[in-house]
Protein backbone atom coordinates (compact mmCIF):
# COMPACT_ATOMS: atom_id res chain seq x y z
CA UNK A 1 0.00 0.00 0.00
CA UNK A 2 2.95 2.38 0.33
CA UNK A 3 3.98 2.51 -3.44
CA UNK A 4 1.22 5.44 -3.08
CA UNK A 5 3.08 6.88 -0.17
CA UNK A 6 0.54 10.02 0.79
CA UNK A 7 1.31 11.28 4.38
CA UNK A 8 -0.95 10.72 7.14
CA UNK A 9 -1.51 14.50 7.66
CA UNK A 10 -2.68 15.31 3.89
CA UNK A 11 -5.24 12.30 3.65
CA UNK A 12 -7.22 13.33 7.30
CA UNK A 13 -7.10 17.09 5.85
CA UNK A 14 -10.91 17.76 4.86
CA UNK A 15 -11.53 18.07 1.53
CA UNK A 16 -12.29 21.63 -0.41
CA UNK A 17 -15.42 22.57 0.55
CA UNK A 18 -18.07 21.66 -2.02
CA UNK A 19 -19.94 23.86 -3.47
CA UNK A 20 -23.31 22.91 -3.37
CA UNK A 21 -24.97 22.98 0.02
CA UNK A 22 -28.50 21.45 -1.34
CA UNK A 23 -30.69 19.29 0.35
CA UNK A 24 -28.56 16.22 -0.31
CA UNK A 25 -25.96 16.78 1.93
CA UNK A 26 -28.29 18.31 4.25
CA UNK A 27 -29.77 14.97 4.30
CA UNK A 28 -26.11 13.03 4.18
CA UNK A 29 -25.05 14.95 7.41
CA UNK A 30 -28.19 14.28 9.59
CA UNK A 31 -27.89 10.86 9.01
CA UNK A 32 -24.24 10.12 9.56
CA UNK A 33 -25.34 12.47 12.48
CA UNK A 34 -28.01 10.28 13.98
CA UNK A 35 -25.68 7.61 13.17
CA UNK A 36 -22.42 8.88 15.26
CA UNK A 37 -24.48 9.53 18.10
CA UNK A 38 -26.34 5.75 17.91
CA UNK A 39 -22.21 4.80 18.04
CA UNK A 40 -21.61 6.61 21.25
CA UNK A 41 -24.95 5.46 22.80
CA UNK A 42 -23.28 1.97 24.65
CA UNK A 43 -20.93 3.90 26.17
CA UNK A 44 -23.01 7.37 27.07
CA UNK A 45 -25.75 5.00 28.86
CA UNK A 46 -22.21 3.05 30.54
CA UNK A 47 -21.33 6.33 31.90
CA UNK A 48 -25.16 7.61 32.81
CA UNK A 49 -25.77 4.45 34.81
CA UNK A 50 -22.79 4.88 36.70
CA UNK A 51 -24.17 8.27 37.85
CA UNK A 52 -27.60 6.30 38.91
CA UNK A 53 -29.37 5.59 42.26
CA UNK A 54 -30.01 2.22 42.53
CA UNK A 55 -34.33 2.91 41.83
CA UNK A 56 -33.46 4.95 38.57
CA UNK A 57 -31.30 2.23 36.60
CA UNK A 58 -34.13 0.40 34.57
CA UNK A 59 -35.62 3.95 33.56
CA UNK A 60 -34.19 4.19 30.26
CA UNK A 61 -33.99 7.89 30.53
CA UNK A 62 -30.21 9.04 29.93
CA UNK A 63 -30.05 11.72 32.01
CA UNK A 64 -29.99 10.26 35.49
CA UNK A 65 -32.67 12.67 37.77
CA UNK A 66 -30.44 12.96 40.65
CA UNK A 67 -26.80 12.12 39.69
CA UNK A 68 -24.70 10.79 42.23
CA UNK A 69 -20.75 9.49 42.58
CA UNK A 70 -22.31 6.97 45.37
CA UNK A 71 -21.65 4.16 42.80
CA UNK A 72 -17.96 5.36 41.84
CA UNK A 73 -17.44 5.93 46.00
CA UNK A 74 -18.77 2.29 46.69
CA UNK A 75 -16.28 0.58 44.19
CA UNK A 76 -13.65 2.39 45.04
CA UNK A 77 -13.71 1.96 48.61
CA UNK A 78 -14.10 -1.84 48.24
CA UNK A 79 -10.60 -1.42 47.39
CA UNK A 80 -9.91 -4.19 44.26
CA UNK A 81 -10.64 -1.95 41.60
CA UNK A 82 -8.02 0.64 43.05
CA UNK A 83 -5.55 -2.25 43.02
CA UNK A 84 -6.70 -3.46 39.19
CA UNK A 85 -5.91 -0.11 38.35
CA UNK A 86 -2.10 0.29 39.42
CA UNK A 87 -1.57 -3.39 38.03
CA UNK A 88 -2.73 -2.54 34.78
CA UNK A 89 -1.11 1.20 34.64
CA UNK A 90 2.17 -0.45 35.67
CA UNK A 91 1.85 -3.64 33.10
CA UNK A 92 0.52 -1.29 30.14
CA UNK A 93 3.41 1.56 31.10
CA UNK A 94 6.69 -1.24 31.43
CA UNK A 95 5.02 -3.06 28.27
CA UNK A 96 4.98 0.22 26.31
CA UNK A 97 8.49 1.43 27.31
CA UNK A 98 9.61 -1.96 26.10
CA UNK A 99 8.31 -2.45 22.85
CA UNK A 100 9.19 1.41 22.14
CA UNK A 101 12.59 0.60 23.09
CA UNK A 102 12.76 -3.02 21.09
CA UNK A 103 11.15 -2.41 18.48
CA UNK A 104 12.52 0.41 17.45
CA UNK A 105 16.27 -1.37 17.86
CA UNK A 106 15.23 -3.91 16.03
CA UNK A 107 13.43 -2.04 12.71
CA UNK A 108 16.74 0.69 13.04
CA UNK A 109 19.04 -2.39 12.71
CA UNK A 110 16.95 -4.67 10.12
CA UNK A 111 16.71 -0.97 7.95
CA UNK A 112 20.11 0.38 8.56
CA UNK A 113 22.57 -2.08 9.17
CA UNK A 114 24.07 -4.83 6.38
CA UNK A 115 24.96 -8.13 7.66
CA UNK A 116 25.20 -11.44 6.89
CA UNK A 117 21.69 -13.01 8.42
CA UNK A 118 19.52 -9.68 7.82
CA UNK A 119 17.02 -10.88 5.89
CA UNK A 120 16.06 -14.28 7.37
CA UNK A 121 16.28 -12.38 10.99
CA UNK A 122 13.63 -10.13 9.32
CA UNK A 123 11.94 -12.77 7.89
CA UNK A 124 11.61 -14.86 11.12
CA UNK A 125 10.40 -11.83 13.03
CA UNK A 126 7.68 -11.09 10.48
CA UNK A 127 6.87 -15.19 10.21
CA UNK A 128 6.03 -14.60 14.39
CA UNK A 129 2.59 -12.11 12.87
CA UNK A 130 1.22 -15.38 12.05
CA UNK A 131 1.63 -17.00 14.94
CA UNK A 132 -2.02 -16.44 17.45
CA UNK A 133 -1.59 -15.31 20.86
CA UNK A 134 -4.09 -18.56 21.67
CA UNK A 135 -1.61 -20.88 20.42
CA UNK A 136 1.37 -19.74 22.62
CA UNK A 137 -0.48 -19.30 25.70
CA UNK A 138 -0.58 -23.23 26.96
CA UNK A 139 3.61 -23.16 26.22
CA UNK A 140 3.89 -20.22 28.21
CA UNK A 141 1.72 -21.43 31.15
CA UNK A 142 3.81 -24.18 31.59
CA UNK A 143 7.12 -22.22 31.06
CA UNK A 144 5.63 -19.62 33.47
CA UNK A 145 4.53 -22.50 35.95
CA UNK A 146 7.97 -24.19 35.40
CA UNK A 147 9.62 -20.67 36.13
CA UNK A 148 7.55 -19.44 39.61
CA UNK A 149 6.09 -16.81 36.77
CA UNK A 150 2.29 -17.17 37.77
CA UNK A 151 0.78 -14.94 39.32
CA UNK A 152 3.44 -12.27 38.87
CA UNK A 153 4.02 -9.30 37.16
CA UNK A 154 6.30 -10.48 35.09
CA UNK A 155 4.38 -13.26 34.04
CA UNK A 156 2.02 -11.18 32.27
CA UNK A 157 4.17 -8.95 30.61
CA UNK A 158 6.28 -11.22 29.36
CA UNK A 159 5.16 -12.38 25.99
CA UNK A 160 4.20 -8.72 24.82
CA UNK A 161 7.87 -7.04 25.68
CA UNK A 162 8.17 -7.09 22.00
CA UNK A 163 6.04 -6.91 18.59
CA UNK A 164 6.61 -8.56 15.52
CA UNK A 165 3.60 -5.73 14.17
CA UNK A 166 5.80 -2.63 16.13
CA UNK A 167 9.33 -3.99 14.29
CA UNK A 168 7.80 -3.93 11.19
CA UNK A 169 6.06 -0.32 12.00
CA UNK A 170 9.41 1.07 12.90
CA UNK A 171 11.53 -0.28 10.17
CA UNK A 172 9.27 1.09 7.30
CA UNK A 173 9.62 4.67 9.19
CA UNK A 174 13.29 4.55 9.75
CA UNK A 175 12.94 4.00 6.00
CA UNK A 176 12.63 7.90 5.69
CA UNK A 177 15.96 8.35 7.90
CA UNK A 178 18.34 9.66 5.23
CA UNK A 179 21.65 7.73 5.40
CA UNK A 180 23.59 10.78 4.89
CA UNK A 181 22.50 11.94 8.66
CA UNK A 182 23.65 8.37 10.22
CA UNK A 183 27.07 9.01 7.72
CA UNK A 184 27.81 12.31 9.06
CA UNK A 185 27.25 10.99 12.63
CA UNK A 186 29.55 8.82 12.02
CA UNK A 187 31.98 11.12 10.83
CA UNK A 188 31.65 13.06 13.64
CA UNK A 189 32.40 9.81 16.22
CA UNK A 190 29.09 8.81 17.78
CA UNK A 191 29.00 5.12 18.18
CA UNK A 192 26.10 3.28 16.64
CA UNK A 193 24.47 3.42 19.73
CA UNK A 194 24.36 6.94 20.04
CA UNK A 195 23.42 7.77 16.61
CA UNK A 196 20.51 5.76 17.06
CA UNK A 197 19.33 7.41 20.76
CA UNK A 198 20.07 11.06 19.32
CA UNK A 199 20.17 10.99 15.64
CA UNK A 200 17.53 8.29 14.04
CA UNK A 201 15.17 8.22 17.50
CA UNK A 202 13.91 11.80 17.47
CA UNK A 203 13.53 11.90 13.49
CA UNK A 204 10.47 9.20 13.99
CA UNK A 205 8.66 10.94 17.05
CA UNK A 206 5.42 10.45 15.33
CA UNK A 207 6.01 6.38 14.50
CA UNK A 208 7.00 6.18 17.83
CA UNK A 209 3.97 7.90 19.63
CA UNK A 210 1.55 6.08 16.91
CA UNK A 211 3.14 2.87 18.63
CA UNK A 212 2.64 3.85 22.10
CA UNK A 213 -0.84 4.23 21.89
CA UNK A 214 -1.11 0.72 20.00
CA UNK A 215 0.61 -0.89 22.73
CA UNK A 216 -0.60 1.09 26.12
CA UNK A 217 -4.58 0.58 24.23
CA UNK A 218 -3.61 -3.43 23.53
CA UNK A 219 -2.36 -4.08 27.07
CA UNK A 220 -4.89 -2.27 28.88
CA UNK A 221 -7.65 -4.06 27.34
CA UNK A 222 -5.56 -7.43 27.06
CA UNK A 223 -8.16 -10.15 28.32
CA UNK A 224 -7.07 -14.24 27.80
CA UNK A 225 -3.30 -13.70 28.89
CA UNK A 226 -3.87 -12.07 32.03
CA UNK A 227 -6.98 -14.50 32.85
CA UNK A 228 -4.62 -17.47 32.94
CA UNK A 229 -1.90 -16.19 33.96
CA UNK A 230 -3.18 -14.66 37.46
CA UNK A 231 -4.71 -16.19 40.53
CA UNK A 232 -4.80 -13.76 43.17
CA UNK A 233 -7.00 -11.05 43.35
CA UNK A 234 -4.61 -8.99 43.67
CA UNK A 235 -3.00 -9.39 40.48
CA UNK A 236 -6.02 -9.11 38.08
CA UNK A 237 -5.40 -6.87 35.76
CA UNK A 238 -8.70 -3.92 35.11
CA UNK A 239 -10.59 -6.31 32.10
CA UNK A 240 -9.86 -9.97 34.79
CA UNK A 241 -11.44 -8.20 37.66
CA UNK A 242 -14.40 -6.32 35.93
CA UNK A 243 -14.95 -9.38 34.64
CA UNK A 244 -14.88 -11.35 37.81
CA UNK A 245 -16.73 -8.66 39.61
CA UNK A 246 -19.64 -8.54 37.02
CA UNK A 247 -20.30 -12.37 37.36
CA UNK A 248 -20.40 -12.37 41.17
CA UNK A 249 -23.63 -13.06 42.45
CA UNK A 250 -25.81 -10.29 43.41
CA UNK A 251 -24.04 -7.38 41.89
CA UNK A 252 -26.07 -4.79 40.89
CA UNK A 253 -25.91 -3.89 37.54
CA UNK A 254 -25.34 0.05 38.29
CA UNK A 255 -22.22 -1.10 39.86
CA UNK A 256 -20.46 -3.34 36.87
CA UNK A 257 -21.33 -0.01 34.87
CA UNK A 258 -19.32 1.96 37.14
CA UNK A 259 -16.71 -0.52 37.11
CA UNK A 260 -16.92 -0.36 33.37
CA UNK A 261 -16.58 3.02 33.63
CA UNK A 262 -13.45 3.04 35.37
CA UNK A 263 -11.57 0.87 33.01
CA UNK A 264 -13.02 2.56 30.08
CA UNK A 265 -13.08 6.66 30.93
CA UNK A 266 -9.28 6.79 31.06
CA UNK A 267 -9.14 5.69 27.33
CA UNK A 268 -11.54 8.10 26.56
CA UNK A 269 -9.65 10.98 27.98
CA UNK A 270 -6.17 10.01 26.31
CA UNK A 271 -8.29 9.96 22.64
CA UNK A 272 -10.34 12.89 23.61
CA UNK A 273 -7.12 15.39 24.22
CA UNK A 274 -4.82 13.20 21.58
CA UNK A 275 -7.45 12.68 18.90
CA UNK A 276 -6.31 14.50 15.78
CA UNK A 277 -2.70 12.58 17.05
CA UNK A 278 -4.04 9.14 17.70
CA UNK A 279 -6.44 9.05 14.50
CA UNK A 280 -3.58 9.85 12.73
CA UNK A 281 -1.39 7.34 14.38
CA UNK A 282 -4.22 4.80 13.10
CA UNK A 283 -3.58 5.69 9.37
CA UNK A 284 -0.11 5.98 9.35
CA UNK A 285 -0.44 2.06 11.20
CA UNK A 286 -2.62 1.26 8.59
CA UNK A 287 -1.04 2.34 5.40
CA UNK A 288 2.90 1.27 6.72
CA UNK A 289 1.68 -1.85 8.22
CA UNK B 1 40.95 -5.70 18.91
CA UNK B 2 37.65 -3.93 18.11
CA UNK B 3 40.09 -1.12 16.75
CA UNK B 4 41.40 -3.40 13.45
CA UNK B 5 38.11 -4.35 12.41
CA UNK B 6 36.97 -2.96 8.82
CA UNK B 7 34.16 -0.45 9.49
CA UNK B 8 31.76 -3.43 7.51
CA UNK B 9 32.81 -5.56 10.28
CA UNK B 10 32.24 -3.35 12.98
CA UNK B 11 28.95 -2.87 11.73
CA UNK B 12 27.85 -6.49 11.98
CA UNK B 13 29.61 -6.29 15.21
CA UNK B 14 27.26 -3.83 16.51
CA UNK B 15 24.26 -5.26 14.22
CA UNK B 16 24.26 -8.43 16.25
CA UNK B 17 24.82 -6.67 19.38
CA UNK B 18 21.45 -5.21 19.01
CA UNK B 19 19.88 -8.15 17.79
CA UNK B 20 21.17 -10.54 20.16
CA UNK B 21 18.61 -9.91 22.99
CA UNK B 22 15.38 -9.68 20.68
CA UNK B 23 16.55 -12.71 18.90
CA UNK B 24 16.70 -14.65 22.17
CA UNK B 25 13.35 -12.87 23.20
CA UNK B 26 11.62 -14.20 19.62
CA UNK B 27 13.05 -17.59 19.73
CA UNK B 28 11.97 -18.30 23.67
CA UNK B 29 8.55 -16.59 23.98
CA UNK B 30 7.44 -17.34 19.90
CA UNK B 31 9.48 -20.29 17.92
CA UNK B 32 9.80 -22.42 21.34
CA UNK B 33 6.12 -21.91 22.23
CA UNK B 34 5.00 -22.41 19.10
CA UNK B 35 7.01 -25.92 18.23
CA UNK B 36 5.92 -27.12 21.78
CA UNK B 37 2.08 -26.58 21.21
CA UNK B 38 2.64 -29.15 17.93
CA UNK B 39 4.17 -31.35 20.28
CA UNK B 40 2.25 -31.15 22.83
CA UNK B 41 -1.11 -31.59 20.45
CA UNK B 42 0.73 -35.06 19.75
CA UNK B 43 0.20 -35.82 23.72
CA UNK B 44 -1.71 -36.81 26.71
CA UNK B 45 -1.09 -35.07 29.44
CA UNK B 46 -3.47 -33.33 32.06
CA UNK B 47 -0.76 -30.90 33.71
CA UNK B 48 -0.10 -34.11 36.98
CA UNK B 49 0.55 -36.91 35.31
CA UNK B 50 2.80 -37.89 33.34
CA UNK B 51 3.00 -36.65 29.03
CA UNK B 52 2.19 -39.69 26.93
CA UNK B 53 2.81 -39.87 23.48
CA UNK B 54 -0.73 -40.08 22.34
CA UNK B 55 -0.15 -40.02 18.21
CA UNK B 56 -2.78 -38.66 16.20
CA UNK B 57 -5.42 -39.37 19.01
CA UNK B 58 -6.03 -35.94 19.93
CA UNK B 59 -7.14 -35.02 16.61
CA UNK B 60 -9.13 -37.86 16.00
CA UNK B 61 -10.94 -37.43 18.79
CA UNK B 62 -11.68 -33.97 17.87
CA UNK B 63 -12.90 -35.26 14.76
CA UNK B 64 -15.17 -36.98 16.43
CA UNK B 65 -16.39 -34.39 18.62
CA UNK B 66 -19.70 -33.50 18.10
CA UNK B 67 -18.85 -29.77 20.03
CA UNK B 68 -15.65 -29.22 17.78
CA UNK B 69 -17.95 -29.43 15.10
CA UNK B 70 -20.47 -27.15 16.63
CA UNK B 71 -17.70 -24.62 17.67
CA UNK B 72 -16.22 -24.86 14.69
CA UNK B 73 -19.27 -23.59 12.70
CA UNK B 74 -19.82 -20.82 15.26
CA UNK B 75 -16.41 -20.19 14.12
CA UNK B 76 -17.21 -19.31 10.80
CA UNK B 77 -20.60 -17.89 11.14
CA UNK B 78 -19.13 -14.73 13.33
CA UNK B 79 -16.49 -14.66 10.22
CA UNK B 80 -19.22 -14.77 7.73
CA UNK B 81 -21.48 -12.64 9.36
CA UNK B 82 -19.22 -10.25 10.96
CA UNK B 83 -16.41 -9.65 8.58
CA UNK B 84 -19.13 -8.60 5.27
CA UNK B 85 -21.35 -6.35 7.57
CA UNK B 86 -18.37 -4.39 9.17
CA UNK B 87 -16.98 -4.26 5.24
CA UNK B 88 -20.18 -2.79 3.93
CA UNK B 89 -20.89 -0.41 7.26
CA UNK B 90 -17.92 0.68 7.50
CA UNK B 91 -17.49 2.01 3.49
CA UNK B 92 -20.57 3.19 3.57
CA UNK B 93 -20.13 5.42 6.77
CA UNK B 94 -16.58 6.50 5.26
CA UNK B 95 -18.08 6.81 1.18
CA UNK B 96 -20.40 9.61 2.70
CA UNK B 97 -18.45 11.53 5.70
CA UNK B 98 -15.73 12.06 2.88
CA UNK B 99 -17.61 14.08 1.19
CA UNK B 100 -19.08 16.32 4.52
CA UNK B 101 -16.88 18.93 5.72
CA UNK B 102 -19.44 20.13 8.59
CA UNK B 103 -18.35 18.86 11.75
CA UNK B 104 -15.93 16.40 9.71
CA UNK B 105 -14.16 15.99 12.80
CA UNK B 106 -16.68 15.61 15.36
CA UNK B 107 -18.70 12.64 13.10
CA UNK B 108 -15.41 10.95 12.88
CA UNK B 109 -14.47 11.53 16.32
CA UNK B 110 -18.06 9.82 17.12
CA UNK B 111 -17.52 6.57 14.95
CA UNK B 112 -14.06 6.30 16.26
CA UNK B 113 -14.89 6.51 19.98
CA UNK B 114 -15.85 2.95 20.41
CA UNK B 115 -12.76 1.71 19.20
CA UNK B 116 -10.92 2.79 22.05
CA UNK B 117 -12.98 1.21 24.55
CA UNK B 118 -12.18 -2.43 26.20
CA UNK B 119 -14.11 -5.16 24.92
CA UNK B 120 -14.57 -6.91 28.39
CA UNK B 121 -16.08 -3.23 29.57
CA UNK B 122 -18.47 -3.30 26.77
CA UNK B 123 -19.26 -6.97 26.71
CA UNK B 124 -20.76 -6.04 30.06
CA UNK B 125 -22.93 -2.87 29.01
CA UNK B 126 -24.58 -4.91 26.07
CA UNK B 127 -24.74 -8.02 28.10
CA UNK B 128 -27.10 -5.34 30.27
CA UNK B 129 -28.62 -3.72 27.41
CA UNK B 130 -29.70 -7.52 26.39
CA UNK B 131 -31.55 -8.53 29.73
CA UNK B 132 -35.30 -8.90 30.02
CA UNK B 133 -37.65 -6.79 31.48
CA UNK B 134 -37.58 -4.65 33.61
CA UNK B 135 -33.93 -4.48 33.84
CA UNK B 136 -32.65 -4.41 29.93
CA UNK B 137 -32.48 -1.14 27.93
CA UNK B 138 -33.53 -2.52 24.61
CA UNK B 139 -36.77 -4.57 25.98
CA UNK B 140 -37.20 -2.13 27.93
CA UNK B 141 -37.21 0.51 24.34
CA UNK B 142 -39.16 -2.40 23.00
CA UNK B 143 -41.91 -2.30 25.80
CA UNK B 144 -42.27 1.22 25.53
CA UNK B 145 -43.67 1.15 22.11
CA UNK B 146 -45.87 -2.14 23.11
CA UNK B 147 -43.75 -4.83 21.01
CA UNK B 148 -43.32 -8.42 22.85
CA UNK B 149 -39.74 -8.85 24.19
CA UNK B 150 -36.95 -10.42 22.52
CA UNK B 151 -34.89 -13.53 24.01
CA UNK B 152 -31.28 -12.15 23.17
CA UNK B 153 -28.62 -14.09 25.32
CA UNK B 154 -31.44 -16.92 25.98
CA UNK B 155 -31.89 -18.00 22.66
CA UNK B 156 -29.97 -20.44 21.05
CA UNK B 157 -31.00 -18.48 17.11
CA UNK B 158 -30.55 -14.81 18.92
CA UNK B 159 -27.62 -15.64 20.78
CA UNK B 160 -24.67 -15.46 18.22
CA UNK B 161 -25.43 -12.43 16.27
CA UNK B 162 -26.29 -10.37 19.83
CA UNK B 163 -22.70 -11.29 21.02
CA UNK B 164 -21.61 -9.97 17.70
CA UNK B 165 -23.04 -6.95 17.69
CA UNK B 166 -20.93 -5.27 19.90
CA UNK B 167 -17.75 -6.86 18.24
CA UNK B 168 -18.94 -5.24 15.03
CA UNK B 169 -19.65 -2.13 16.83
CA UNK B 170 -16.08 -1.90 18.15
CA UNK B 171 -14.26 -2.23 15.58
CA UNK B 172 -16.04 -0.48 12.96
CA UNK B 173 -14.56 3.03 13.75
CA UNK B 174 -11.42 2.07 12.82
CA UNK B 175 -12.18 0.60 9.70
CA UNK B 176 -13.85 3.69 8.15
CA UNK B 177 -10.77 5.41 9.49
CA UNK B 178 -8.67 3.30 7.68
CA UNK B 179 -11.64 3.40 4.44
CA UNK B 180 -11.34 7.16 4.18
CA UNK B 181 -7.57 7.56 4.10
CA UNK B 182 -7.47 5.30 1.20
CA UNK B 183 -10.20 7.37 -0.31
CA UNK B 184 -8.37 10.49 0.37
CA UNK B 185 -5.57 8.21 -1.67
CA UNK B 186 -7.62 8.26 -5.02
CA UNK B 187 -5.81 10.95 -7.23
CA UNK B 188 -8.32 13.59 -7.66
CA UNK B 189 -7.48 13.97 -11.01
CA UNK B 190 -9.67 10.24 -11.86
CA UNK B 191 -12.75 12.15 -10.75
CA UNK B 192 -12.22 15.24 -12.40
CA UNK B 193 -11.93 13.44 -15.67
CA UNK B 194 -15.32 11.76 -14.90
CA UNK B 195 -16.63 14.51 -14.32
CA UNK B 196 -15.71 15.94 -17.93
CA UNK B 197 -17.20 13.28 -19.20
CA UNK B 198 -20.32 13.75 -17.58
CA UNK B 199 -20.32 10.07 -15.67
CA UNK B 200 -22.75 9.10 -12.87
CA UNK B 201 -22.01 8.81 -9.67
CA UNK B 202 -23.03 4.87 -9.83
CA UNK B 203 -20.75 3.97 -11.88
CA UNK B 204 -18.11 6.52 -10.76
CA UNK B 205 -18.12 4.24 -7.35
CA UNK B 206 -18.39 0.81 -9.04
CA UNK B 207 -15.43 2.17 -11.93
CA UNK B 208 -13.05 4.10 -9.75
CA UNK B 209 -14.09 4.16 -6.26
CA UNK B 210 -13.90 0.76 -5.59
CA UNK B 211 -11.46 -0.82 -7.95
CA UNK B 212 -8.80 1.73 -6.81
CA UNK B 213 -9.52 1.48 -3.08
CA UNK B 214 -8.85 -2.67 -3.17
CA UNK B 215 -5.61 -2.63 -1.75
CA UNK B 216 -7.70 -0.94 1.62
CA UNK B 217 -10.64 -3.81 1.29
CA UNK B 218 -7.61 -6.15 0.93
CA UNK B 219 -6.41 -4.82 4.11
CA UNK B 220 -9.46 -4.34 6.06
CA UNK B 221 -10.69 -8.15 4.94
CA UNK B 222 -7.96 -10.33 6.53
CA UNK B 223 -7.73 -7.49 9.31
CA UNK B 224 -11.10 -8.51 10.41
CA UNK B 225 -11.30 -11.59 9.47
CA UNK B 226 -8.55 -12.70 11.44
CA UNK B 227 -10.13 -10.32 14.11
CA UNK B 228 -13.72 -12.44 13.95
CA UNK B 229 -12.06 -16.08 13.80
CA UNK B 230 -10.14 -15.38 16.90
CA UNK B 231 -13.69 -13.54 19.22
CA UNK B 232 -13.33 -14.76 22.83
CA UNK B 233 -13.27 -11.36 24.98
CA UNK B 234 -17.10 -10.54 24.22
CA UNK B 235 -18.40 -14.23 24.11
CA UNK B 236 -16.46 -14.97 27.32
CA UNK B 237 -17.83 -12.00 29.48
CA UNK B 238 -21.56 -12.37 28.05
CA UNK B 239 -22.35 -15.40 29.06
CA UNK B 240 -19.89 -16.38 31.81
CA UNK B 241 -23.22 -18.03 33.63
CA UNK B 242 -22.72 -20.32 30.80
CA UNK B 243 -19.60 -20.24 28.75
CA UNK B 244 -20.39 -20.34 25.36
CA UNK B 245 -24.16 -21.55 26.05
CA UNK B 246 -26.81 -21.48 25.90
CA UNK B 247 -25.95 -24.93 24.72
CA UNK B 248 -22.60 -24.11 22.66
CA UNK B 249 -24.32 -22.05 20.44
CA UNK B 250 -22.40 -18.97 21.22
CA UNK B 251 -18.82 -20.36 21.85
CA UNK B 252 -15.82 -19.72 19.21
CA UNK B 253 -12.84 -21.90 18.87
CA UNK B 254 -10.88 -19.99 21.35
CA UNK B 255 -13.17 -19.93 23.55
CA UNK B 256 -13.12 -24.16 23.64
CA UNK B 257 -9.52 -23.68 24.03
CA UNK B 258 -9.41 -21.97 26.72
CA UNK B 259 -12.08 -24.18 28.33
CA UNK B 260 -10.38 -27.31 27.41
CA UNK B 261 -7.15 -26.42 28.75
CA UNK B 262 -7.70 -24.38 31.73
CA UNK B 263 -10.98 -26.09 33.03
CA UNK B 264 -10.51 -29.38 32.09
CA UNK B 265 -6.40 -29.55 32.11
CA UNK B 266 -6.53 -31.26 28.77
CA UNK B 267 -3.31 -29.93 27.42
CA UNK B 268 -2.77 -32.10 24.44
CA UNK B 269 -6.34 -31.81 23.40
CA UNK B 270 -6.63 -27.97 23.44
CA UNK B 271 -3.17 -28.17 21.82
CA UNK B 272 -4.32 -29.84 19.28
CA UNK B 273 -7.49 -27.47 19.01
CA UNK B 274 -4.42 -24.81 18.87
CA UNK B 275 -2.92 -26.26 15.84
CA UNK B 276 -6.68 -26.20 14.02
CA UNK B 277 -6.97 -22.57 14.55
CA UNK B 278 -3.73 -21.71 13.54
CA UNK B 279 -4.30 -23.49 10.15
CA UNK B 280 -7.86 -21.82 9.88
CA UNK B 281 -5.94 -18.68 10.10
CA UNK B 282 -3.38 -19.06 7.52
CA UNK B 283 -6.06 -20.91 4.86
CA UNK B 284 -8.30 -17.82 5.73
CA UNK B 285 -5.63 -15.33 5.13
CA UNK B 286 -3.43 -17.16 2.55
CA UNK B 287 -7.34 -17.43 0.34
CA UNK B 288 -8.45 -13.89 0.67
CA UNK B 289 -5.04 -12.14 -0.19
CA UNK B 290 -4.79 -14.58 -3.45
CA UNK B 291 -8.85 -14.08 -4.18
CA UNK B 292 -8.18 -9.86 -3.29
CA UNK B 293 -4.69 -9.55 -5.25
CA UNK B 294 -5.75 -11.10 -8.09
CA UNK B 295 -7.82 -9.99 -11.13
Amino acid sequence: MSDIAPSADTLLMAKPAPRSRNMGQILRWLILFIGGIAMIMPIAYMISTSLKWPHEVYNVNLIPEEPTIENYTYVLEDGRFYWWFVNSIIIATITTICNLLFDSLVGYTLCKFRFPGRTIVFIAILSTLMIPTEMLVIPWYLMSQAFGWLDTYWGIMFPGLMTAFGTFLMKQFFESVPDDFIEAARIDGLNELQIWWTVAMPLVKPALAALAIFVFLGNWTAFLWPLIVTNSVDMYTIPVGLSGFGDEADVAWELIMTGAAISTIPTLIVFLIFQRFIIRGVVMAGLKG
Amino acid sequence: MYRNLTIRQKQIVWAWAFLAIPVLFYTIIRFYPTGNAVLISFQNWNLLGDRTWAGMENYQKLWNDPVFWKVFKNTFVYLLLGTPISLVLSFVIAYHLDKLRFMHGFLRMLYFLPFMTSAVAMAWVWRWFYQDVPIGLFNNILAGFGIPQVAFLQSTTNALPAVLAPAVWAGLGFQVIIFMAGLRAIPTSYYEAAKIDGVGWFTVLTQITIPLLRPTIVFIVVFSSIGFLRIFDHVFNMTTNNPGGPLNATKPLVLMIYDTAFNGFDMGYAAAQTVVLFTILLIVSLIQLRLLRST
